[in-house]
């Protein structure tokens, strides 16, 4: 089951903490092509360590692409270059033996840098906190039968709700936008029976909330969903703007009334 | 001298808990906002409770150490949650579930709990189909079930391959909208590391920020743990890199009893050890065994690829060992007999793996049936070891996933010090020495959205008890504590890393206190861990400082306590002279090999109390089994 081993340069991102001036540092390592990227940085770290140096800090979890914990920027795309996977489900047998690799934070006005390849993402839990939810008190939910869902709806629904909240959308794209994070939660409640009572109201705060935490606005690259380790489609981001849209058209129209 | 009382309410079964709720005293809803609850821990068990308790008007103060809530392991969990709803008229029943529960934990689960557990389990399903939770459906807009193992019946809700992710984000919603009251404050990026206790009752948390380094102190009435289990005492296992058990084990040292450590979960479809440098376990789903025919050579350290084996000289163990269960017989045999296997050397080129084959699958319902049914699974499986498993076998073994010990509670789920409630995983309670699939969602949520609210309140309007300042005495010894902890590790600047010293523990636990243990190795291992936690803390090395970002440290911390821990799972496993679920001793089995349960000498839980020195006093809480008789287990 040995493998050959592959000798690779690493540039990797140091910077003290959040007000300090980063810059790239090299690393030459020698790792198996059937460990994954974040176990060659532990590699790494354990040799650092075991020099009395500092290890390089940096996020992770599961290490199965479903906490949405990891990220990094390997070689200038988020969670590395092969589609639709978490950082942490990369692994060294798709990199050759001799490459140089380039690995930052996720970086965004919104995710400041707090060390090394590590990011507050916190903005995107603020956002959640501003309505991201259906109202309903325990004790008060009727039988879970009672509500028809047809398939498609409930299928269209999981899609949207499938996503890991790891900022890779907000990091690929050039203006930090994170309209598809804001949009796939939109779409998960909205499309529900049980999310309409809360739908315009919904809408309009957890937008309001994403543009004072500084992210960009959509520009329709879709460098987003081609990032998305879940593969999240902007088709949500439209249905947002569409809810967002109604919901103006609403307010607008009690106000005349 | 500490009296273990469990707290059942009396009467028939079926009506404990309803004449226990009408027992229980009451919080008037203006004085609710009087009382802080601290929750520590935001996975099911910990969100689902902090929703709850903050829909009351409890003030909450909700305790992480991610970066957000969303983030606890609960989010990994894959197939489903079990619900007794009959919703397939399959025959299936409160009294179904309960019977199930008991049995599959191996009598050695508390009867009471068990019955609670079912029988709020089709609220949870109601519950979360409320919040937005996109369970699978049928075509007619109903919702969909399927099967798991040790059941049958159809009582398993999901949601695809992902139930875990999509039940934590409706109990974060549920919490999240708390927040956005006001009546649940969230912090992050904070681990507790240690409990406060005055005139023996819990008054607080101390805690780490992970970020500035700070030690901060939190005052509250009552403190609930929902901190999950300590599969990662084995270094490696199919939990979370970050999942510990710091904060149960500190609540331990200050007084709260560990039951049952000895009962772990080692589940048998993971992807096996590639290399030095593996840092986890993946687990593939269990369902691959309705299809994959698991088998190694015949012969011992046999070199060839497995396709080059031919069928005369496979061992499909499982089929030849129990005949009637097959290649779905229960977690702990299959997981057995893959090791016994491997130790005779007839695993994987000699090593440690087994092969789980669909090409007889594919040969007969056809490849697009094989994709239909596990396309996802075979997916992830090629992502991580490069290998196609339409073409090759793929190769699985063994790895810890659950842990069904954990702090003694009553039947309130109030640990033996008052004012400290334990929840979820983290907990003992409901699974005796096996968890059945599927089930470990279904307590999590019932422990955080239905018991816990109930028994709170009883807790809070029984003892009245009093909020303490931060400024006390002994908030600040304890946070003394704390801080001459970390500077400790801070300081041995030994030769080892933390990781190094973690593995060598873990490969201890492995061998001699994971699938099968005997005297000896027990004996050996107990010496081994001792020696094992002088090396740590004479030689270990922890670079950095205690005043910003130090994830060895925090590292540190956490194998420090596993260095314990592992100490006391030997003594445990060591004392329990029978084998149960998870438990094999192999002293303790049929002359076919199967467990030997002694009802008669161990039908107790085991709860642990520290005493100085790592002596540690055992306490018995005796088990009685009125509704369900225990039998013996055989899958032959």
């Amino acid at each position: 089951m040995e493998s050959k081993k592959l000798n690779l340069k690493l540039k990797i991102w140091r910077q003290k903490n959040s007000n300090s001036v980063g810059s790239f540092v090299d690393y030459n390592v020698t790792v198996s092509p059937d460990a994954s990227f974040l176990e060659m940085l532990d590699e790494l770290n354990n040799n650092l360590e075991s020099q009395g140096l500092e290890p390089i800090a940096f996020e992770s979890d599961c290490r199965e692409g479903i906490c949405g914990t990891c990220g990094l920027v390997i070689n200038g795309q988020p969670h590395g270059p092969i589609p639709r996977i978490a950082t942490c489900q990369l692994h060294m047998r798709n990199f050759k033996d001799g490459d140089t690799i380039w690995v930052e934070p996720f970086r965004a006005k919104a995710f400041p840098v707090i060390k090394d390849l590590m990011v507050d993402r916190s903005a995107f839990d603020k956002i959640l906190q501003a309505g991201g939810y259906i109202s309903s008190n325990v004790g008060g939910a009727p039988d879970a039968n009672s509500i028809l869902i047809p398939k498609e709806v409930a299928s269209e629904a999981f899609d949207a709700a499938s996503c890991i909240g790891c900022g890779a959308c907000v990091a690929a794209c050039k203006n930090a936008s994170a309209m598809l994070f804001v949009s796939a939660k939109i779409s998960h409640l909205g499309l529900l029976p049980q999310g309409q009572p809360e739908r315009y109201r919904r809408v309009e705060r957890m937008i309001k909330v994403m543009d004072e935490l500084g992210f960009g606005s959509c520009t329709n690259t879709y460098a987003c969903e081609a990032e998305c380790p879940k593969g999240i489609s902007v088709k949500f981001i439209a249905r947002m703007n569409r809810d967002y849209l109604a919901a103006k058209l609403k307010a607008s129209k009690s106000e005349v009334a | 001298m500490i009296k273990l009382d469990s707290k059942i309410p009396s009467g028939n079964i079926s009506e404990k808990w309803t004449n226990h709720k009408f027992n229980l005293k009451l919080v008037n809803p203006a004085n609710k906002r009087k009382y802080t609850i601290i929750v520590v821990g935001t996975g099911l068990a910990g969100a689902s409770a902090s929703a709850t308790l903050g829909e009351l008007g409890y003030n909450v103060l909700t305790f992480t150490f991610h970066d957000s809530a969303r983030r606890a392991h609960s989010i990994a969990a894959q197939g489903g949650i079990n619900a007794a709803k009959n919703y397939q008229n399959d025959g299936d029943s409160i009294f179904r579930l309960f019977y199930d529960t008991i049995k599959g934990g191996d009598f050695r689960a508390r009867e009471a709990n068990v019955y609670r557990l079912a029988e709020v389990s089709g609220n949870i399903i109601d519950q979360c189909v409320s919040q937005g939770v996109p369970f699978a459906r049928e075509y007619g807009g109903l919702l969909d079930n399927r099967s798991f193992g040790g059941a049958q019946v159809s009582r398993t809700f999901y949601a695809k391959g992902q139930t875990g992710q999509q039940l934590l984000l409706g109990a974060v919603a549920s919490m999240n909208r708390q927040i956005d009251l006001g009546n649940v404050k969230l912090f992050t990026r904070r681990e507790m590391l240690d409990l406060v206790v005055i005139d023996g009752q819990a008054k607080g948390i101390v805690v780490r920020n992970l970020i500035t380094g700070e030690i901060e102190k939190y005052s509250a009435h009552a403190v609930v743990l929902a901190t999950g289990g300590y599969s990662n005492v084995f270094f490696l296992s199919t939990n979370a890199m970050n999942c510990n058990a710091t904060a149960i084990w500190r609540a331990h040292k200050r007084g709260a009893l560990f039951a049952n450590p000895c009962f772990t979960q080692i589940h048998p479809t993971c992807l096996p050890i590639h290399g030095e440098s593996q840092s986890k376990l993946t687990l593939m789903s269990e369902s691959l065994r309705n299809d994959g025919r698991v088998w190694v050579s015949k012969f011992k350290n046999d070199m060839r690829h497995p396709n080059d084996i031919p069928e005369e000289e496979r061992d499909y163990y499982l089929e030849r060992k129990y005949p009637s269960f097959g290649n779905l017989s229960p977690r702990d045999i299959s997981s057995r007999a893959a090791k016994e296997v491997c130790d005779e050397g007839r695993g994987v080129h000699g090593g440690d793996a087994v092969y789980l084959d669909f090409r007889d699958a594919i040969k007969r319902l056809g490849k697009k049936v094989i994709e239909e049914r596990y396309g996802n699974l075979f997916e992830i499986y090629q992502t991580i070891t490069g290998e196609n498993p339409y073409e090759v076998p793929m190769k699985i073994y063994p790895a810890p996933h659950y842990t069904m010990g954990g702090l003694w509670v009553d039947y309130n789920l109030m640990s033996n010090i008052p004012g400290l409630f334990v929840i979820g995983e983290a907990n003992f309670s409901d699974h005796g020495a096996n968890r059945l699939g599927a089930s470990a969602l279904m307590q999590g949520l019932a422990d955080g959205y239905f018991i816990i609210p109930y028994t709170m309140g009883d807790y809070l309007a029984s003892y009245k008890p009093s909020l303490v300042e931060t400024s006390h005495p002994e908030f600040e010894k304890v946070k003394n504590d704390v801080e001459d902890l970390t500077k400790r590790l801070l300081s041995i600047k030994g030769k080892r890393t933390v990781d190094d010293i973690h593995k060598q523990l873990g490969r201890i636990m492995w061998d001699k206190v994971g699938m099968s243990r005997n005297e000896k190795g027990l004996k050996e291992a107990i010496s081994q861990i001792r020696e094992l936690r002088d090396e740590f803390w004479s030689n270990v090395n922890v670079p950095g400082s205690g005043n910003d970002v130090n994830q060895t440290l925090e590292r540190a911390g956490r194998v420090a306590d596993y260095l314990e821990l592992g100490e006391l799972m030997a003594i445990d496993a060591l004392h329990r002279n029978e084998s149960c679920g998870g438990h094999f001793r192999e002293e303790y089995q049929y002359e076919d090999g199967e467990a030997k349960r002694d009802d008669e000498n161990y039908s107790y839980v085991a709860a642990w109390e520290m005493k100085d020195n790592f002596n540690w006093e055992l306490h018995k809480e005796n088990l009685t089994f009125e509704y369900v008789k225990p039998t013996v287990r055989s899958y032959k």
